[in-house]
């Protein structure tokens, strides 16, 4: 809303990697998580709970962090 | 604005997933022409020259099909059998599905066509490409492949995508009254 009118305020600009860098390694890891389970049982289903949880724990993480 | 950071946040993080299970719940959509595709297409050229035959009046024993077929095919498990005249198979066989004993070849069966009137094999395929994409696409969308914790992750997996798609209503909502949102940014500037 606010955001639209006014460019929010940054001390440089972000590059294409600096922007997209680590949601490209959670889509990495997911797509891990979903194709580990598929592939093997034990270690393999561990790799999956593991990787598929991360995101899960990102996003409690930041929902819980305290506001500024 | 938090509610929109958290909205975004939450999409970036579930974007791989929610695309997978997305895309997989589209090809399960099409599992009755899948069936139909092989039904027509590989099962029938399996059994050409069994057309139009009845249903056998006597039928051999089930046992010994899935004997016939388990010597046949020795790495694979027998899943389930079809009988002759039901939709997995022709008036004059049974078809005994074969599984393999990885969490992969578990998903792809493979039929084993036995005549259910002298008990012998008369043939045994590979599923074509179709069908062994929508096998393998059953698990990815349901998340029933990797134990109960899987099971869980998947639920709460479900629930995010359901909050971000309600909260993105709702800032969209929100954008329609620009008046309000500006009423309201004045009001609490510390928040912004």
């Amino acid at each position: 809303m606010t955001m639209l009118k006014t460019p929010p305020v940054r001390a440089t600009r972000q590059t294409l990697s600096q922007i997209f860098g680590w949601p490209l390694v959670i889509g990495v890891l997911s797509t891990i998580g979903l194709v580990a389970a598929l592939v093997g049982d034990g270690v393999w289903d561990g790799v999956s709970w593991l990787a598929l949880l991360l995101p899960i724990l990102l996003y409690a993480l930041f929902l819980l962090r305290p506001r500024r | 604005m938090r509610r929109l950071d958290v909205h975004n946040l939450a999409g970036i993080l579930l974007v791989m997933w929610t695309l997978v299970v997305g895309f997989t719940g589209v090809i399960n959509t099409w599992a009755d022409l899948v069936l139909k595709a092989w039904q027509y297409g590989q099962l029938a050229e399996m059994t050409a020259q069994y057309k139009g035959r009845e249903i056998p009046a006597k039928l051999t024993p089930v046992e010994e099909a899935v004997r016939v077929a388990q010597q046949a095919i020795p790495h694979m498990q027998p899943a389930f059998v079809s009988y002759p005249g039901t939709l997995f198979t022709s008036n004059s066989h049974y078809a005994v599905f074969m599984r393999g004993d990885t969490p992969v070849t578990s998903r792809l069966l493979k039929p084993a066509l036995i005549d259910a009137e002298t008990g012998k094999l008369t043939d045994s395929r590979d599923m074509p490409w179709y069908v062994s994409t929508l096998f393998l696409s059953q698990p990815l969308h349901f998340g029933d492949y990797g134990g109960m914790p899987l099971k869980i992750i998947w639920a709460i997996l479900d629930i995010i995508t359901i909050v971000i798609l309600w909260t993105g209503l709702y800032l969209w909502l929100r954008r329609r009254k620009p008046a309000a949102s500006a009423a309201r940014a004045s009001a609490s500037p510390q928040r912004i």
